[in-house]
């Protein structure tokens, strides 16, 4: 049944998803694009949507799944999927904060997951590579989209590193994009 | 009874303003949090907002919820945990749900199409952004980029399950805390 699978899906994703945000990101490249349920370049397409948007990314993309595969109901069930593990564990360590916080098995298993984030978000920001500079992989890379995409990464890495807000970047991307598609047609 | 029904319906709309004003979510939020729930309610101190970043950081799910959730508890119990979740989840629900209809049918259009081939490449920009603020964040030494590079090659080369990773990593963290506890005794 969708709507169940729908809901234990972004259920695991908010369960195993450590310090939020695109820690994300390895989890929905491994659940939802093996379903099927959105292609690599639809997932890099939302978030952009996710940064133009208020709210998490993480409710933002649970939403658009849920919507797309089974409208409102569907919406509902992924939301509240991801949603529930976070409620239920602060939940419980609200309840035993001052154990928490002392406790020698939770900063020892932090130890090894900031560390590891890192290195999956790292995994999934190399994939989100291959979509944007060889979508068709390795064999059919065409020169022109190729050298367009470098060029606005390499503009874009530029001025995020001055600071420029995420919606002028993304903004700006569009606009690029824009213009050399309607170049490449002239 | 009555004090308590005022005060979950303030943090329900107290966290509905929170949610539909922060951009690209989690950490964003943290300093409107601190703004609403401290020095405009008073419901908190400024070191529970340090200790709420600490204890969203270290457990699972977004960090939107996670402060949701712990604040809304700490001013009114369970319900107010409810209220306060409901209220920060509603606004991107409904933004997204209304764009869900009109996203497919603007991507048909080859304007959009160009538009996206660019935007993907501001991504990754803001991703790489991401990673490298988060590394510079990052516990430093031999075991923290063990784990690191052993995370990364797994994922990434090894299609080894992202849960899978996460379990071993934190094992991994267990260990070795604890063998290093051993040779401090």
């Amino acid at each position: 049944m969708l709507y169940l699978e729908l809901f234990a899906t972004f259920f695991k994703i908010g369960l195993f998803t450590i310090g939020g945000g695109y820690a994300m990101l390895p989890l929905i490249q491994a659940d939802v694009q093996a379903k099927g349920w959105m292609t690599a370049e639809e997932l890099v397409n939302f978030i952009a949507v996710s940064e133009s948007t208020p709210g998490p990314f993480a409710v933002n993309v649970s939403t658009y799944i849920g919507a797309e595969l089974a409208g409102l109901p569907g919406a509902f069930c992924a939301t509240a999927g991801v949603v529930l593990p976070s409620f239920l564990i602060i939940l419980l360590v609200a309840r035993f904060y001052a154990a928490f916080r002392s406790s020698a098995v939770v900063s020892g298993a932090m130890e090894g997951l900031r560390p590891a984030v890192i290195g999956m978000i790292g995994a999934a920001v190399v994939s989100v590579g291959q979509t944007v500079f060889l979508p068709e992989g390795l064999a059919a890379v065409t020169a022109y989209p190729l050298a367009c995409s470098l060029a606005i990464f390499a503009l874009m890495a530029f001025l995020t590193h001055k600071k420029l807000h995420p919606i002028a970047i993304i903004l700006l991307s569009a606009l690029l994009g824009i213009a050399t598609g309607y170049l490449q047609q002239v | 009874m009555h004090t308590d029904l005022g005060k979950t319906r303030l943090l329900f709309w107290t966290f509905f303003k929170i949610g539909a004003f922060t951009f690209g979510g989690g950490y964003a939020m943290i300093p409107l949090i601190q703004r609403e729930v401290t020095e405009r309610r008073r419901w908190l101190t400024e070191q529970d907002i340090l200790d709420i970043v600490a204890i969203a950081e270290s457990t699972p799910g977004p960090i939107a919820i996670n402060s949701a959730t712990f604040v809304g508890y700490q001013v009114c119990g369970t319900f107010g945990a409810f209220c306060a979740t409901v209220g920060v989840v509603l606004p991107s629900f409904a933004v997204i749900y209304a764009i869900s209809f009109v996203l497919r049918q603007f991507s048909e259009l080859a304007v959009v199409q160009y538009a996206f081939n660019g935007i993907r490449a501001g991504v990754l920009a803001l991703l790489l952004k991401a990673l490298l603020s988060m590394y510079r964040q990052s516990p430093k030494g031999a075991v923290a980029y063990a784990v690191m590079a052993g995370a990364f090659v797994l994922t990434a080369f090894c299609g080894v399950d992202a849960v899978l990773v996460i379990l071993i990593s934190a094992a991994a963290g267990l260990v070795s805390t604890y063998a290093a506890k051993r040779r401090a005794v």
